[in-house]
């Protein structure tokens, strides 16, 4: 997939033309809300390269067209002009009719949209920080209310609703795959609906400046059959499972020794902290410090060892841990699944 | 002879009678520039000040291309680390910042200060010290900003410096306090001038310019100064309250005190989009002067033309909410911003469709300013397209705050504005140097920066709509944005050549280009009917106006209007319609104060970031400065 949009990029118009088919692209719809979006991308494109070509030509025959010499610049044709008047009288209404006619297809998709997941069969509560995602999975028996972070796992083909807020700056989620873009704002809360048509995984990233870490503050969401997300869901809403004895062990004690409690939550556990992401199913997520690396062994022990090598300005502090420490950890952290 | 020959006379003296020769030395001696140091700081004369703006202008432009030029750097390949997140994101702050701040407003509003007082024939521009005072206070901002810039000062918030990032929380440091404080000076500056243009406009016309004989660029130097005047406010209330939030311990950006984090949006927006238009009203002003004179024939529509760009100085403030889509407001609000959006693209397609029918029926000579007005065509008119889709609010959920975004503001801002300025540029080059731009070298400039621009900015929209949001300092490998990066990147080092190039024809031909003579385009707009460049009276005698385009009413002689006195600064007042003459008012002179005023305004300013006694304190130097300013000077005003 990727090195086919390299190629495309190269002869970037045709690949355009031919709708490129890309993991994080508006272009490439895969939910009713994106698709409608997508008609309308594609047609208001076709009339703007239209308008355009009108006007570069009328342009070119202006500058072009053969006419008699004057030297006098006062000596107008007032017969032509006559004319002309007429012709940009009917451009402008012409113009006129175009729009009203724009704002209309605006304001009619603008209405499918607002109907799209009203009935919405799963609420999830996204919260902003800097620079991650924390993702509550709500329901009315409190029992089954979850927290994650950077992924959200939706039921394909089933209405959406995620509701947004943040808890410092204002950051935009956007997934633009499924849908439009909608702010986070402290104070307020948003709330943007969707359906995901299809199983699959689609990338989004923070849409809004954010701060230092704006570019790594990625998510994925992951749609799935209902009892797959079901099957999911009961996963995430277990504990972490008690570390096998051994490395893994003495992993956990460092987690809880060292201060990664102090803002990290694994529920089973004594951390509980809530300025981090919740680590509880850590190693079942498919990428670290919000997209930026994949989940590994080898980019798990690198992050620890040195988040701000790998995302400078990140919150998380570096923990100084010896080689036998970092290995511990990780090889507890791992196992979180 | 020499005007210190001149024997004295009484100040009553007036110029009824008086041969040419003998009216140009007095007219010489009383409106001298003053030499040295002390005197060329002093100068009040609209064209030097001007001058200094333009230089100023384009400096700032070359800096903040740098900026450009740097980013593109980093942006050339995924995950490149040759420039960090901290830095990077000063980068594209004082990028949009320099650009819009300390470049494009200035360089439109000097622009006006140098030929708005040309244009309605008078001899210098109203309130010239305030004039004056506006240049020290830009510089000084600009100054500030760069400094705080190389001192790893720089702000680092985005050119519009959203609530809370930018408040006392998640901005530690002074980055975001040198953000408010900048953008304070700009206002002061632009405010200034958008007065004294306004005045100049309306009260200092030559006897006979009515209203429907006033020159185009005139109309929208008088239009975008009225916008300024009503937008800087708002904007000058959101960095107050900032510097408020930052330094005092208000709390009105903060929702957890009970303030709020959108009201910031608002006041920035309410005027960030007409700022757009104070940039581009000007350019339009520049397009109708070229057309017009390339063309061969005076503007076509020229009352439609004054009438958009009076219903588009409206509109433009009905807008806002278009830059605020994703914040989540009500739908049906949304809508109506859908709808007034849309609008403006009316008056603005009106605009356009007279220009084509001015060409359609004129003689087009191509030379470099009218290929750029064509550039301008090329691009603009592509740019308003995409604005006309990011007025759609479910499309703009799509293209808000990507690098579509950022293809579509720099088609209207490069398009509409650099690309009419640069053939304003060629144009009026030699009305200020009095020596031709080479042809050559222009027309090499020009298709650079088109080939170069279109390749930088238009695959923008492509990966905008792949997904590629703005301001991100680097992007992972998967995502597939690389080749299409680096290509616009190749495109912004062949913008940025042209503009090497440009810099290298200005400074060649300011000293070996052809001599120009008066009117070396035969335009027909008043600016031309003086000597290249203007002495520093403009006019010896003050033209009388015939006509819309009076240098190809009045080919043989111009008649003008006697009995300004010439021993003292005098300008001739009219009335605001007709133009009739009314007064004759004086001329404020040089004077060292706008400067010692500017820099007590200035350092009130920058100490304030540090402390708000420096209110209190700076107080003390600006009165002192005032009172210098203003001191009686003992001659009698206002003589009808």
């Amino acid at each position: 997939m990727r090195p086919s949009r390299g190629f495309a990029a190269a002869l970037f118009l045709p690949a355009f033309l031919a709708g490129c088919s890309g993991w994080q692209s508006a272009l490439d719809p895969k939910g009713p809300a994106a698709e409608e979006l997508a008609r309308l991308i594609w047609f208001f494109t076709l009339l703007s390269v239209a308008v355009w070509l009108l006007v570069m030509i009328v342009l070119s025959i202006a500058i072009l067209r053969r006419r008699r010499q004057h030297s006098d610049p006062l000596a107008v044709d007032a017969r032509g002009d006559r004319i002309a008047r007429r012709v940009v009288s009917v451009a402008v209404g012409a113009t006129g009719v175009v729009l009203v006619g724009l704002t209309l297809l605006s304001f009619f998709a603008n209405r499918t949209l607002a109907g799209i997941g009203t009935q919405a069969a799963v609420t999830i509560r996204v919260t902003g920080h800097q620079w991650w995602w924390e993702v509550r999975y709500e329901d009315e028996r409190p029992a089954r209310v979850v927290t994650s972070a950077n992924e959200i796992h939706v039921p394909a083909g089933e209405p959406v609703e995620l509701v947004l807020s943040s808890t410092d700056v204002i950051h935009s989620l956007w997934v633009p795959n499924l849908a439009g873009k909608l702010d986070l704002i402290p104070g307020r809360e948003n709330v943007l609906r969707f359906v995901a048509a299809e199983p699959g995984t689609y990338r989004g990233q923070c849409a809004e400046f954010c701060g230092a870490q704006h570019a790594h503050m990625a998510l994925v969401v992951v749609a799935e059959p209902r009892p797959a997300f079901e099957a999911w869901l009961d996963r995430e809403l277990r504990p972490a499972h008690p570390p096998p004895p051994g490395v893994p062990m003495a992993g956990q004690d460092v987690f809880l020794g060292r201060g990664c409690m102090m803002c990290h939550r694994i529920r089973g556990t004594l951390a509980g902290g809530t300025t981090g992401p919740d680590l509880t199913h850590l190693a079942s997520r498919s990428t670290l410090g919000a997209g930026t690396l994949e989940m590994s062994r080898g980019n798990l022990a690198a992050w620890i060892a040195d988040p701000h090598g790998i995302k400078p300005g990140v919150h998380m502090p570096v923990m100084g841990l010896g080689g036998d420490e970092l290995n511990q950890v990780v090889a507890y952290l791992e196992r979180l699944e | 002879m020499t005007a210190a020959d001149l024997a004295p006379e009484p100040d009553g003296l007036r110029d009824t009678g008086l041969d040419e020769a003998t009216l140009r030395r007095w007219l010489a001696r009383t409106w001298a520039r003053p030499r040295g140091l002390v005197g060329s700081l002093s100068t009040v004369d609209h064209k030097v000040v001007a001058r200094r703006y333009l230089v100023t202008a384009f400096v700032f432009l070359a800096l903040g291309g740098l900026n450009a030029i740097l980013m593109r750097l980093q942006l050339s390949g995924p995950e490149r680390s040759l420039i960090g997140p901290d830095l990077y994101n000063q980068l594209f702050t004082m990028h949009g910042v320099t650009m819009m701040f300390l470049f494009a407003v200035p360089v439109m509003q000097a622009s006006g200060i140098f030929l708005v007082p040309l244009m309605v024939g008078t001899r210098n521009i109203a309130f010239p010290r305030l004039n004056a005072f506006s240049y020290w206070i830009y510089l000084s901002g600009g100054i500030f900003a760069w400094t705080s810039f190389v001192l790893n000062m720089g702000p680092d918030v985005g050119w519009f410096a959203y609530v809370p990032l930018s408040g006392p929380e998640f901005a530690p440091g002074k980055r975001a306090d040198v953000w408010a404080q900048m953008i304070t000076y700009t206002e002061v500056s632009s405010l200034a001038v958008a007065v004294a243009t306004i005045v100049t406009i309306f009260k200092q016309r030559a006897p006979g310019m009515s209203l429907d004989r006033i020159p185009l660029f005139v109309w929208a130097m008088l239009v975008t100064s009225f916008v300024i005047i009503f937008a800087m406010p708002a904007v000058m209330i959101a960095s107050t309250f900032l510097i408020l939030d930052r330094l005092v311990g208000t709390h009105i950006f903060n929702p957890a005190e009970g303030g709020d984090a959108l009201l910031f949006q608002h006041l920035f927006w309410f005027f960030g989009h007409p700022e757009v238009y104070i940039i581009f009203l000007p350019a339009t002003g520049m397009v109708s002067s070229i057309i017009a004179a390339f063309a061969r024939r005076p503007v076509f529509g020229y009352l439609a033309l004054v009438l958009s760009l009076i219903a588009v100085g409206f509109l433009s403030f009905g807008l806002w909410v278009h830059h605020m889509f994703a914040t989540g407001l009500p739908k049906l609000g949304a809508s109506f911003f859908t709808a007034s959006s849309m609008l403006i693209a009316i008056p603005n397609g009106l605009q356009i469709f007279c220009w084509l029918a001015t060409l359609w029926g004129g003689r087009p000579t191509i030379r470099t300013p009218l290929l750029f007005v064509l550039g301008f065509f090329f691009i603009f008119v592509a740019g308003c397209l995409t604005g006309v889709m990011l007025a759609s609010v479910p499309l703009d959920l799509q293209a808000h705050d990507t690098y579509f975004v950022v293809a579509h503001f720099h088609y209207v801002l490069i398009g509409g504005a650099v690309f009419p300025l640069l053939g304003a540029a060629y144009f009026w080059f030699p009305k200020i140097t009095g020596r031709m731009m080479s042809e050559r070298l222009g027309r090499w400039h020009f298709w650079l920066a088109f080939v170069g621009f279109n390749a930088a900015f238009f695959p923008m929209h492509i990966v905008g709509l792949w997904g590629m949001p703005r301001r991100v300092y680097t992007y992972p490998v998967q995502m597939g944005w690389g080749p299409i990066n680096l290509f616009i990147s190749l495109g912004a080092l062949v913008l940025f050549a042209s503009f090497v190039l440009f810099a290298v024809n200005l400074v060649r031909s300011c000293s070996r280009g052809e001599p120009a003579g008066d009117n070396p385009w035969d335009a027909g707009t008043l600016e031309w009917a003086t000597s290249s460049p203007p002495p520093s009276y403009n006019f010896s005698r003050i033209p009388v106006v015939t006509h819309a385009e009076p240098l190809w009413a009045e080919r043989e002689s111009m008649p003008v209007a006697e009995g300004l006195r010439v021993g003292v600064r005098e300008l001739l007042v009219s009335t605001v319609a007709e133009a009739r003459p009314d007064l004759r008012e004086t001329s404020a002179g040089t004077s060292i104060w706008p400067l010692l005023a500017a820099l007590a305004v200035g350092g009130t300013f920058l100490g304030s970031i540090f402390t708000p006694w420096a209110v209190v304190w700076g107080a003390l130097p600006i009165t002192v400065a005032l009172i210098g300013w203003f001191w009686p000077k003992g001659e009698p005003e206002d003589e009808s």
